[in-house]
């Protein structure tokens, strides 16, 4: 049984190994002092141009009123730090409610997807009916299409729903994902068919295997389809901005564009909004990331 | 033996297939019907014959879109192609740490475009971070308009689509240098090889395919862009509506009394052919590069 893998997720986690120099060999392990330095040096430098700009926002974020956010010699220490923007951008729009929205609507997403796209994986890889290569080239040919290309019929499916300017609405279309469905579809097809062979002869049905041998082998990537459902979900800004008309509906991107377009004359406010809606963000995938590059790891150690 | 009662895959499938038909085929089949007619964001409309298309032709703002779009294409490309698999090859290495450096080299990609876009307007506002140091340094007199010159907007915001880029097709890089044999970096080492042209004889061979995938990935997420364009420019298009995307006029027909959900279809379906046509003509290079 221990033989049960998936591709994001390893059973069998290869310990990268020990990087000392073979007797004899050539000693292509090793990295010498000097390509050390020259490797750390470029990658500060990168990280500077990655993190910088979120962290002058930061910086901007909590400098006080009568601090000078012009000047010439920029200082990333604000001199009087203070949260007071942080309040200030709740007094100017409802970010919290907001937040809310997002949060909402990033969970109904995830929720869609983890459970219609298992479903569905588990079902076209590991179960025989007639027309299954037929719906899955349905999932292959949508990959094609941009989705931008369907947002305005999209809004109009929607709309004659009823649920036009809903938080629902703007979460209903991407609840179950075609890609999220080809996912779980490749990560189900790595288990061997034996088991669930075995599993028959024991008198299991196709919901037990579901759970008691699908579900528990494919959880890597469950978890890599979980995360980007709620970053792609709290990231969107095109769809609800056309889906949304009531700014109390407003989810978090929307709403950022709605202060930054209204009340921009103060940049400490602006930072203040812009760090609200990244900070949980950069919170959820610095827990999460592990899972992530695992599946990356994997094929980075082999060879 | 059966497996199973015949509808049971069914029923697990049911969702997923429904919500393919109900929000891809069906509103795919009806971007080209509303293209033939001047439904309005509230409902209603009319059938208009080809009136829409013809519009296409005489739309000023469609070519400037067109423009920014190819030219956003062309710089993004050479750039997004090349920067992140000579980060993924300074990641590669593990090093102790680097998981934290992959971690911060990822991050731009999970913010939101908005906060991003949010954060570069601040840092190529007129008094901002960029016009303040070069004044300081004396390289610039006056500070640099980024976000209301025509051109210099595009370029921002295309600089801002890079930055955000590098560290997602980092990552798809990582995934293929870890296929690519290191017998074969050893054995051009021990015939005397540097760095550099190992890079450039085993490295990029090596990832020729994954080269390939995202070069089609750059161009239609190029031509597809709107958040950034969107917020540099204050939701405006830049002066005179010349830095709008194709996506943006679709969003600016899809809201308002000046809201017409026929044209906007109409523009999606060029948007559909601009997207497609690089898409064949990157995949055919690849076929013929594979033959040769």
């Amino acid at each position: 049984m221990s033989i049960v893998t998936d591709p994001a997720r390893p059973a069998v986690a290869p310990e990268a190994p020990p990087a000392t120099r073979r007797k004899g060999s050539f000693g292509f392990n090793t990295i010498s002092t000097r390509e050390k330095v020259v490797r750390y040096v470029l990658l500060v430098f990168v990280l500077l141009i990655t993190i910088g700009p979120f962290l002058w926002q930061l910086s901007t974020s909590l400098k006080g009123s009568g601090e000078d956010i012009y000047t010439r010699i920029p200082r990333l220490l604000p001199a009087q730090p203070t949260l007071d923007h942080y309040g200030a951008v709740a007094d100017t729009i409802p970010v919290w409610d907001y937040a809310k929205n997002s949060l909402v609507v990033a969970v109904l997403v995830v929720g869609g997807n983890v459970l219609g796209a298992s479903l569905a994986g588990f079902a076209l890889s590991r179960l025989q009916f007639r027309g299954r290569r037929i719906v899955l080239g349905l999932f292959l040919a949508t990959l094609v299409l941009p989705g931008e290309v369907t947002i305005i019929s999209q809004y109009v499916t929607v709309r004659e729903f009823g649920l036009a300017n809903t938080l629902f609405g703007v979460a209903l279309p991407g609840m179950i994902g075609a890609l999220n469905v080809l996912l779980m579809y490749n990560a189900f097809r790595a288990l061997p068919i034996e088991v669930d062979q075995a599993a028959i002869v024991d008198g299991a049905n196709a919901w037990q295997r579901f759970v008691y041998i699908g579900l528990p082998s494919v959880r890597g990537t469950i978890s890599v389809v979980a995360i980007f459902a709620f970053i792609g979900a709290w990231d969107d800004f095109l769809w609800p901005l056309i889906v949304l008309t009531d700014p109390n509906k407003y989810t978090l991107t929307v709403g950022l564009q709605y202060l930054s377009g209204t009340f921009s004359n103060n940049p400490r406010l602006i930072a203040a909004g812009t760090m609200i809606a990244f900070v949980p963000i950069v919170i959820v995938f610095a827990t999460l990331q592990r899972f992530f590059f695992k599946g990356v790891e994997e094929g980075a150690v082999k060879g | 033996m059966r497996y199973n009662r015949w509808f049971t895959p069914w029923v697990l499938v049911i969702p997923a297939l429904a919500w393919l038909m109900v929000f891809n085929l069906w509103p795919s089949i009806n971007t080209v019907i509303l293209s033939f007619t001047n439904a309005r964001p509230i409902g209603g409309g009319t059938f208009v014959g080809l009136r829409n298309f013809e519009r296409l032709l005489h739309d000023d703002q469609l070519r400037w879109a067109l423009l920014n779009s190819v030219i956003y294409m062309v710089v993004c490309l050479p750039f997004l192609t090349i920067l992140p698999l000579l980060l993924a090859v300074l990641v590669e290495k593990k090093l102790p740490g680097i998981t934290f450096f992959r971690t911060a080299f990822y991050t731009p990609v999970v913010a939101s475009a908005v906060v991003v876009a949010l954060i570069w307007q601040w840092i190529l506002d007129d008094r901002g971070l960029v016009n303040g140091l070069a004044e300081k340094l004396g390289v610039i007199s006056g500070p640099l308009p980024f976000l209301s010159d025509q051109w210099l907007l595009l370029l921002s915001a295309i600089s801002l689509t890079i930055w955000k880029g590098l560290g997602y097709y980092m990552i798809i890089y990582l995934a293929a240098l870890g296929n690519v044999g290191r017998d074969l970096h050893e054995a051009a080492a021990v015939d005397g090889a540097g760095p550099c042209r190992r890079f450039v004889h085993i490295t990029i061979p090596g990832v020729r395919g994954t080269m390939i995938l995202i070069s089609i990935l750059i161009s239609v997420s190029a031509l597809r862009v709107f958040s950034e364009l969107f917020i540099l420019s204050g939701g405006k298009g830049g002066p005179g509506g010349r830095d709008n995307s194709v996506v943006m006029l679709i969003q600016q027909y899809s809201q308002g009394f000046e809201g017409n959900l026929g044209y906007a279809s109409a523009l999606s379906i060029v948007l559909f052919f601009v997207t497609v046509v690089p898409m064949l003509v990157l995949a055919r290079l690849n076929r013929r590069g594979a033959e040769a």
